[in-house]
Order: C-alpha cells, then sequence, then structure tokens
C-alpha cells in the first residue's frame, strides 16, 4: 500500500516491518513515517497489530522468546531494529507508557530518579530539578510536590499513570510511546492525560495505540488505521476521520464493524 | 411407612454429622493441646536445670558432665553461626538460581530445572550428612581449607576465623551443608514471589533502559522484599532445627575457638548425641532446657517467616 501523506519532517521511518509470533504474521510489509512533535495515532479492532508495531520501536518484544522483526524501523539515521543497536540506551531514547499504572513500589521522588539515575550522574541539587521538571511536565507537581517521599503506589490511577509519564520524560526521551494509557482510567483522570499529551507534543515526538477512536481523532494529528497485520489507512487526523480514502477505514470509524 | 423411613433416616443423618463434626474438632484441637503438652513437658523437664543454673545457662560456655555444671553458650553459639553462615551462602545462590528461573532459563528448561530444585529439598538429611562427611568433607580439608590458611589466613581481622588444622569438619563444613539443604527452600519461595510480578511493572523499568539485573535488584526484589524475607525465614527455620547432617560434619566439640575450621557443636547436634549418654538429673534436665531453647528459636523464626507472607498475600489480595 502507499502512504500519500507526505510527511516533512519524520522522526522514525518505518520500512517493510514484518513481525511473526513463531509462525504467526503479525505486521504485514508496514510502511510509515511518524513525524516529529506530532501526535500520531495508532487505531483497528483488537489483534490488529497496533500494539506490536509500537512494541517494535523499543524492540520490547525481545524479552519474549519467538518474537521476531524484520525490516527497518530508522531513527536517527539508524535502524532500531540492528542487532547491534544497544538495546538499553536505545529504550533510553523510547520512553514507554502502559495500559496500567506501573509505579514502581518506591517513592514518588525514587520514581521518577529511577530512570535517570541508570544513564546520568546528576548532583543532588540537579536531580531534585529534574524530578520538579518532569513532574510539571506531566502536570503533577501542584499534587504531589509536598509528598514526594510517599510511596507511588499510594496516589490514584490517574495520578500513578500521569507519574508514569513523568517517569518516562524525565530521562528526556526523543520519542514517547504510549500503549493505551487511559485504557485503566476514569473519564476524569482520561481528559487530564488527553490535555497533557497535546502540551507534550511540543517537545516530544508522541506515538499512541488506543482502542478509543475518539480519542484519537481528539489527540493525534496523524492516525494509522490497522486491521488483521495490515497498515489499511494512514493520514492527517482530520482526513482519516472525515474523508478516509479506503471503504474499511470508513466501516471502522463509523462504527459499522470492530 | 415410606415418611417413617425417611424420618429415621434425616435422623441418622444428622447423628452421623454432629458425629462428624464433633470427630474434626477433636482432632482439630488435639495438635494444640499435643503442642501444648510438648511445651509443658519441655518446660517441667528443664526445671531441675532452670532452678540449678538461672539465666547463667544461656551465658555460660561450660559444658562439664563430670562436674554437673551446664552452660548452653557453646551450642546456642554455634547453632546460631552455621545457621548465620548457611544464609550468608544461600541467599545471594538462591536468588540468582530465582532470575535465572523466572527471567532468563529458556522456557523448556524452566520446568526441569524447578523441579529438580524442589527435589533437592525432598533428600533426608541423613544423607547430606553422609556425603558432608565422606565426600564434602576430605574434598574441603585437602583443597580448600589449606587454600583458606595461607591465603585469607594472613588477613587482618578476618584472617584469624579461617586459620586452624584442615580436619574438614567443623562449622564451617557444617555451614556449607547446611546452605545447600536450605538453598531449594529460599529458592522456591522466591521463584514463586518473583512469578506474581507484574509483566507490566518489570518491562516499565525494561522500557527505560534497565538491564535485567537493574530490574531484578531495583524493582522486582522491592516489589517481593516481603515474600523474599518470609522465605529466607523459612530456611533458617530448618537451618536452627536440622539436626542429623550438622551432626555428622559438626566435630561435635564443646569449644568456642575463633575460627571456623574448628570443631563446634550446636543446639540439635549436642541433643543427638548426648541422650543415650546422660547420666543423673541435672545432665538430662540441662539438655531438655537446650531443646526447649531450640524450640523457642526455631518457633518464634517460623512465626515471623508466616507473619510475613501473610502480609504479603494481603497486600496480593488488595492489588487484585
Amino acid at each position: 500500500m502507499s502512504t500519500e501523506t507526505i510527511i516533512t519532517n519524520p522522526k522514525v521511518i518505518v520500512k517493510d516491518l514484518n513481525f511473526h509470533y513463531g509462525n504467526y504474521r503479525a505486521l504485514k510489509d508496514i510502511n510509515l513515517n511518524i513525524a516529529e512533535k506530532m501526535v500520531t495515532a495508532f487505531i483497528g479492532p483488537s489483534g490488529c497489530g497496533k500494539s506490536t508495531l509500537l512494541r517494535t520501536f523499543n524492540r520490547m518484544y525481545e524479552l519474549y522468546p519467538k518474537q521476531k522483526a524484520t525490516g527497518e524501523i530508522i531513527l536517527d539515521g539508524a535502524n532500531v531494529l540492528d542487532a547491534k543497536q544497544d538495546l538499553n540506551m536505545l529504550r533510553a531514547k523510547i520512553g514507554m507508557v502502559f495500559q496500567k499504572p506501573t509505579p514502581f513500589p518506591m517513592s514518588i521522588y525514587d520514581n521518577i530518579a529511577f530512570g535517570v539515575k541508570l544513564y546520568e550522574n546528576l548532583s543532588k541539587h540537579d536531580m531534585e530539578a529534574r524530578v520538579e521538571w518532569a513532574l510539571r511536565k506531566a502536570a503533577l507537581w501542584t499534587e504531589v510536590k509536598d509528598k514526594l517521599k510517599q510511596s507511588g503506589t499510594g496516589l490514584s490511577g490517574g495520578q500513578q499513570q500521569r507519574l508514569c509519564i513523568a517517569r518516562a520524560i524525565a530521562v528526556k526521551p526523543q520519542v514517547l510511546l504510549l500503549d493505551e494509557p487511559t485504557s485503566a482510567l476514569d473519564p476524569i483522570s482520561t481528559a487530564h492525560i488527553e490535555k497533557l499529551i497535546d502540551e507534550l507534543k511540543e517537545d516530544f515526538t508522541i506515538v499512541i495505540v488506543t482502542h478509543n477512536m475518539q480519542q484519537a481523532a481528539r489527540v493525534s494529528d496523524y492516525t494509522a488505521y490497522m486491521y488483521l497485520g495490515d497498515l489499511i489507512e494512514f493520514g492527517e487526523t482530520s482526513t482519516v476521520f472525515t474523508n478516509p480514502k479506503r471503504k474499511e477505514t470508513e466501516d471502522y470509524i463509523t462504527g459499522r464493524f470492530g | 411407612m415410606s415418611m417413617f423411613s425417611l424420618e429415621a433416616k434425616l435422623k441418622r443423618q444428622a447423628l452421623l454429622d454432629l458425629a462428624f463434626r464433633s470427630l474434626t474438632r477433636v482432632s482439630a484441637f488435639g495438635v494444640l493441646v499435643l503442642l501444648a503438652a510438648i511445651i509443658a513437658s519441655l518446660v517441667i523437664g528443664s526445671m531441675p536445670a532452670i532452678h540449678a543454673f538461672g539465666f547463667g545457662f544461656l551465658t555460660s560456655p561450660e559444658w562439664d558432665p563430670v562436674n554437673d555444671k551446664f552452660g548452653a553458650l557453646i551450642p546456642i553459639v554455634g547453632t546460631l553461626i552455621t545457621s548465620g553462615i548457611a544464609l550468608l551462602i544461600a541467599i545471594p545462590v538462591s536468588f540468582g538460581i530465582a532470575i535465572f528461573l523466572t527471567e532468563l532459563s529458556p522456557r523448556i528448561l524452566r520446568r526441569p530445572l524447578g523441579i529438580a530444585i524442589e527435589l533437592l529439598a525432598g533428600i533426608p538429611s541423613i544423607i547430606y550428612g553422609m556425603w558432608g562427611l565422606f565426600v564434602f568433607a576430605p574434598l574441603f580439608a585437602d583443597h580448600v581449607e589449606p587454600w583458606l590458611n595461607n591465603h585469607i589466613g594472613p588477613l587482618p581481622f578476618i584472617g584469624e576465623f579461617f586459620m586452624g588444622a584442615p580436619m574438614g569438619i567443623g562449622i564451617l563444613t557444617a555451614s556449607i551443608i547446611l546452605s545447600i539443604m536450605v538453598i531449594p527452600f529460599i529458592t522456591s519461595v522466591m521463584r514463586d514471589v518473583f512469578d506474581v510480578v507484574p509483566t507490566l511493572l518489570k518491562e516499565s523499568a525494561y522500557g527505560l533502559g534497565a538491564t535485567t539485573w537493574e530490574v531484578m535488584w531495583k524493582v522486582v526484589l522491592p516489589y517481593t522484599k516481603v515474600g523474599v524475607a518470609g522465605g529466607i525465614m523459612l530456611g533458617l527455620g530448618r537451618a536452627l532445627g536440622e539436626t542429623m547432617a550438622v551432626t555428622f560434619v559438626i566435630g561435635n566439640a564443646h569449644e568456642l575457638g575463633k575460627s571456623l575450621l574448628n570443631p563446634g557443636n550446636s543446639i540439635s547436634s549436642a541433643l543427638a548425641n548426648e541422650f543415650t549418654e546422660a547420666i543423673g538429673e541435672l545432665y538430662t534436665s540441662s539438655l531438655i532446657e537446650l531443646g526447649l531453647i531450640l524450640f523457642f528459636i526455631t518457633f518464634v523464626v517460623l512465626a515471623l517467616a508466616r507473619y510475613m507472607l501473610y502480609k504479603l498475600g494481603k497486600r496480593e489480595g488488595q492489588a487484585a
């Protein structure tokens, strides 16, 4: 299929990407570009491969046996899938937030400092500044500034998810992967996170996987519709939702199936 | 007629039910009564020694059957030191095995390895003792102890713990055999609690660029610390009470030397060795008091272990 949408400032270029779970081919010749400092949404019914595609960007799949990606994912001129690419450095460059909040069993402060400490040797003062910066960026600072020493697991679900976003951006990644970040949250917390995504794209290139089409329409600049491992349509969100080129896309977004 | 037989049947059932309930209740309370009876007989049996030596029994190193002077310090210290060293060895090894089994091992190896390690826990302790005495101790005396004497011995502070005749049997040998015996216990608890760590939590840490070691040490271990501590306590409980294997290799000498290569004694091995030759009320009574002390120590350790595992279970329940 062709990606007619021309993205002039791609941060990530996906070329002929295939993915296999054992013998099952979960992604089929995916080609698309992720625009820098924009939000790109992957939508599609369950099992379409949207999460799989997201997890190839930081090679999270390599934690598990029998999962294999072939093709190219170019970030900053280097192929992410190259075996020589250092996995830990790659993951420090590409942050990820998951379906459920996953605060580490430690204080709020340490949750944020955890990733930073892995790669940077900051003084206490600089670290404090970094933690505050990340928490402010994640719109959590005013709520937690008086209880940084308390456990991160004691926060509400929405606060925990913003803590996870703060933790991910504290290492100053270039790309932020959000894997259904609001699927475990109530509507108010969801609205918080969506507003946050809008602010974060000033600094980060964001890729979000979502079940929720309205969410994709609200937060993203580009949308990719996937079905059974194929990229069916990719383009500007406004076009995909108002004037889809493909019948399958139209059927999905108008709720005729999925 | 049929009404009558139904009534009789119901009545009979109610009676049987009552009898069954009473039986289970008696069994359940019977165990508690037995436990109380054991404690009571230990206390009564140790009364003569308690009267004769008082608290001095705990602090006196003297063990002189000829003059009827008894003190429990040497076996108590022997028990605590052998168990302590056993844990020092067993905890890191078990942690390593548990990491391998939960994170690194290829899937096909996981089950066989896990089962093999659990089988180690089922080997009768006398086998460990025999192996320790006939195989391990001579090898240890020939190859390891001379090396310890020559290389660790000259070091300041810790050196004197490793100086001594290379006899093969002694405190250190007993500790090593004990560590091998408790590794399966600690490993299987660690593996079980590591397995309940949510995948997403680990992926979050990996996603920040953490290595396997950083994920295990900084995220998985803090998340499971209560369960891990419980597993260690279970291992400690086993090490404290272990009798046969220790008796074979500890040397059974009432001595309190600084060197770990020297023979020593533990509470359980003292009991196993000396009951048959104990003559006189005070000697027997002192041995019974030793038993009471061991009972108390292991009871406290196991109660702590239960409590920690209980707390972990409660936390999991909340999370679910």
